[in-house]
């Protein structure tokens, strides 16, 4: 990367101003009234500067459903959100359960540039449930797989759940949970409870996820390895996972923004643009969710972009396809949820969403923050306007987003992801462009 | 009135209106000449994805009593089994000019979905939705049990201490779920019988009072004991052992049936599994409302219709 | 312009009076004649004129209501209008003299829609048309047979019929805002 950034008079997540000098890819300096002569310059007065974001739950959609999404279209969706980073889900066609599938997708993530894309791998054959899959295979390939999940189903086997919480040891990994009961759950359409039983629609019972965390935090605990639970969406599992790590059980958990700010009164008109998995479910688990963020149960927030086209919602509830988009408006949803109700900092901000995720995922140059000599990712954020949602302002291919008509707060003004701009003045930066300046900074990489 | 998609949508006096026209309607059903013309020119489309005939011919009957043209349109055979959508079908319809849509679907909430969607303007009527409800069967219930107690006297009044006890799968029963929010509504006191299976999760924040033993209500006494059709592929999902326990513990049968009061109104929505839910004696005794259902079914459909395809497009007042 | 009266309550009685010996003139008596309101002040007129036609005649003369909302040809014009009970006299109107009686009379919509629900019940031998008030622009070619008071009347203003039976007060008023 040639050339010089200046972003000028950010605030950072702890609330002091600076300037960020950005250098090869680096953060070069730090500190007021900075100048570099030749370089570029961004006014951020005003925008604060968070590390860039770090998703650890995207569906890309890419290979096989490419109708939905593409890695291209969904690392702009990404970008557009702040992030730098996404863990591409593992349910494409065919599913990410080889080698080869995942260094397809990290290839295609790399040529686009905007965000770094990290596959992540099945954990058993074709999601299927029965076979582990290429587990070592996919840990030693240039995608260098960290993190396995047959997410949108639930490793509901215990001996192989068992089995595949052990084997990743050998190489670091994690496994990343869907924890639904699958019987309990059979034909389930919305969190089970009085509402569920007024609308006639058949219920998911919060003990199917609290049930499997239970069991799987307890598998953990016997084999000695760490496990991360995805879309917590319960008061129980909170009670759950925070007994476990009160043992001192290696657990980390994950809620989505959806889960923080929606609950299930919003189903009442069927509205499939609300159908979800996990389901939306009632306000007090909402609250128990944000409260276990805020204590640190619960380690990040991730998105479950879950991208779908127009016509699996535009239907009858049973028939419409569980998900949400949620990269472009996830830092808005986590204010509007967490931050605007004093539950989090902005500090805790550029954790749950930026070093605990990369931690989790064993992900490089996330650890410092915004720091000298660290990798320049950053989201420049402004926090202070509002705006109605709307489909304009979705950047992947879908916009089956919950928030479409509702006011959110803040809005990314600027993304910079390995030191090159994704986003400028609150708008992509040119495919091409983006291109070629990954293909340099991977060039430069392999030089330095 | 712009849509009928739920009897929780309605207030009482909402309901008491509604049986109130269909008092008028079932006057007209005594006459030589039973065609009203108040419907003329409007056109009902009945849209049914799940065989109901019993539903259908009822609808197009009222329709056709208002002197409205009525086309069925039956999933079966049509391009819906096809794989064509709820919006295609929709759009379709709109492009006939249906002024109502009859909607029958197996999704709890379609008829919802097709009222909000935009894909068409039609006043649609919800004739049984999933697990969800079935409001004409609720208000038809309701005129029932209105002309039962009060006879000629019946216009105007609402079911006040009026007790009925619902028996049967009410987890999956569009007909308990409307009638609940209808009887309530009517200010009737309402008791639900059936394996603790067979009741909603939550059903404790509904404003009804509950037991598992059809033994215990029949003894405390009820002006109308309604008897819910039960699925025999229940039992596979281990919702009860068989259908001879379900039948022994809350079957209406000739015991029971004898220790009701001889004034207890004894209902079915229909069709009927004689010897599972109900014997024969019960359904066949004086004190069984099966037959006028049927015919007041017709009476309380001409009123919705009426209600929703005449004047302009604004709620009842 | 402020409603002005036109009919103080003891002119109402006279009307009434009058036009309770025109139906027994004309009917020469009240064999096979029956009086169907039409709701809601129809109704209470027709049973008044009854009530008078006995008093003179020593005979009673059954009398009923006739509901015209479902045979009503604007019902897609207005608010949903729900229908009152019709009552026919326990022995029906076939072969009778029957007389609609009706408050008003204006464009003559309400008679036409009665004439369709009358046919709809059963055959009678005559039908006249009896009116408190007769306040023209007739739309259709219908006229009444036994008139209270002729009322001309512009389009604009509001002919206001109040009956002690129902509205507490008795009068016939004209103009104001409608």
């Amino acid at each position: 990367m040639s050339g010089t950034l200046v972003i000028r008079g950010a605030r950072l997540s702890d609330g002091t101003a600076t300037d960020i000098v950005v250098t090869d890819g680096v953060i070069s300096e730090l500190g007021v009234s900075l100048s570099a002569a030749g370089s570029q310059v961004i006014d951020a007065d005003g925008l604060i500067a968070l590390p860039g974001l770090v998703d650890l739950h995207t569906h890309l959609r890419e290979p096989g459903l490419e109708q939905s999404e593409t890695v291209l279209s969904g690392s702009r969706a990404a970008a557009i959100g702040g992030f730098t980073a996404v863990h591409a889900m593992a349910n494409t066609l065919p599913v990410a359960d080889t080698a080869g599938v995942v260094e397809q997708v990290k290839s295609l993530g790399d040529s686009a540039g905007y965000v770094t894309v990290r596959p992540v791998g099945a954990v058993t054959v074709g999601l299927a449930g029965q076979q582990l899959a290429e587990l070592g295979a996919m840990a030693s390939s240039r995608a260098r797989v960290r993190v396995f999940s047959d997410d949108g189903k639930c490793v509901s086997d215990a001996l192989l759940m068992r089995r595949a919480l052990e084997y990743v040891k050998a190489f670091d990994g994690v496994i990343a949970q869907h924890a639904q009961e699958p019987r309990l759950t059979e034909g389930a359409q919305m969190n089970e409870g009085t509402l569920s039983g007024q609308l006639g629609l058949a219920g998911w019972p919060a003990v199917a996820e609290e049930a499997i965390i239970a069991r799987d935090v307890l598998l953990a605990e016997h084999v000695g390895s760490r496990i991360h639970i995805c879309h917590v969406s319960t008061a129980g599992s909170v009670d759950v996972i925070r007994w476990a790590k009160s043992r001192g059980i290696a657990v980390t958990a994950e809620v989505t923004p959806h889960h923080l700010l929606l609950d299930e009164h919003l189903i009442r008109g069927y509205d499939a643009k609300y159908k979800v998995n996990p389901p939306l479910r009632r306000a007090e688990d909402v609250q128990a969710l944000r409260e276990g963020l805020a204590d640190g149960t619960i380690d990040i927030v991730a998105t479950d972009h879950a991208p779908h086209p127009l016509e699996s919602k535009d239907c009858e509830w049973d028939v419409a396809a569980f998900g949400m988009v949620g990269l472009e408006s996830a830092l808005s949803v986590v204010q509007a949820s967490v931050v605007d109700t004093g539950h989090l900092q902005w500090s805790d901000v550029a954790r749950v969403l930026s070093s605990a995720p990369a931690a989790i995922g064993r992900m490089d140059g996330y650890s410092t923050g915004i720091a000298v000599g660290g990798a320049a990712n950053l989201a420049l954020y402004d926090a202070s306007v509002s705006t109605v949602f709307s489909a304009s302002q979705l950047r992947g291919k879908s916009v089956n987003s919950p928030y479409l008509g509702h006011t959110l707060p803040g809005r990314i003004i600027g993304t910079i992801h390995n030191g090159y701009l994704t986003v400028v003045d609150g708008e992509l930066v040119d495919t091409d462009q983006v291109a070629s300046s990954a293909l340099v900074t991977e060039r430069g990489a392999h030089h330095g | 009135m712009r849509h009928l998609l739920s009897t929780r949508d309605l207030s009482r006096d909402q309901a008491v209106a509604i049986l109130d026209v269909a008092e008028d309607m079932a006057d007209v059903a005594t006459r030589e000449v039973k065609k009203l013309p108040a419907l003329r020119g409007k056109t009902v489309v009945n849209l049914f994805f799940e065989d109901s005939t019993r539903t259908r011919i009822s609808f197009e009957a009222a329709a056709k009593r208002l002197s409205a043209d009525v086309i069925n349109f039956s999933a079966k055979g049509s391009s819906v089994s096809k794989g064509e959508s709820l919006k295609d079908t929709a759009q379709t319809l709109a492009a006939m000019g249906a002024d109502a849509v009859v909607v029958r679907h197996p999704s709890s909430g379609a008829p919802s979905v097709l009222a909000q969607s935009g894909w068409i303007d039609a006043g649609i009527v919800n004739a049984g939705d999933g697990t969800h409800e079935h409001p004409t069967q609720a208000l038809l219930d309701a005129f029932t049990i209105r002309r039962r107690l009060h006879r000629s006297a019946a216009r105007g009044r609402d079911l006040s201490g009026t007790t009925v006890t619902i028996v049967g799968d009410i987890l999956h029963s569009r007909v308990a779920r409307s009638n609940v929010w209808l009887l309530t509504t009517l200010g009737a006191t309402v008791r639900l019988v059936a394996p603790p299976t067979l009741l909603p999760v939550g059903i404790s924040r509904w404003p009804v009072q509950i037991g598992y033993d059809l033994d215990e209500a029949v003894s405390a006494g009820s002006d109308v004991v309604m008897m819910l059709r039960i699925q025999a592929e229940r039992m596979h999902a281990a919702f009860f052992p068989n259908a001879r326990e379900y039948s022994r513990r809350w079957g209406l049968d000739d015991a029971r049936l004898a220790r009701l009061g001889a004034s207890t109104i004894v209902m079915h929505p229909g069709p009927m599994n004689r010897g599972l839910e109900i014997s024969s004696g019960a359904a066949d005794s004086t004190q069984s409302t099966v037959r006028e259902q049927v015919s007041n079914g017709v009476s309380v459909r001409m009123a919705v219709l009426y209600l929703l395809l005449s004047g302009e497009r604004e709620e009842l007042s | 312009m402020p409603a002005r009266t036109v009919l103080q309550q003891a002119d109402i009685s006279r009307a009434l009076t009058r036009m309770a010996h025109e139906i027994l003139e004309s009917n020469r008596g009240t064999d096979g004649l029956i009086l169907l309101g039409i709701p809601t002040r129809g109704v209470v007129l027709a049973r008044r004129i009854a009530h008078l036609i006995t008093q003179f005649s020593g005979e009673s003369v059954p009398t009923g209501a006739l509901d015209v909302t479902l045979y009503r040809d604007d019902l897609r014009r207005n608010p949903t209008r729900v229908p009152s009970p019709t009552q026919v006299p326990s022995g029906g109107i076939d072969g009778k003299t029957v007389v609609l009686v009706d408050d008003v009379l204006y464009s003559g919509r309400t008679i036409r829609a009665a004439l369709d629900a009358l046919g709809d019940i059963g055959r009678p031998r005559v039908v006249r048309l009896a009116v408190l008030v007769d306040r023209g622009h007739r739309e259709l070619p219908i006229r009444p047979d036994f008139v209270g008071k002729n009322l001309p009347s512009s389009q604009e203003e509001r002919i206001n019929v109040r009956l002690t039976d129902i509205d507490g007060e008795e009068f016939i008023s004209i103009g104001g805002t409608s």
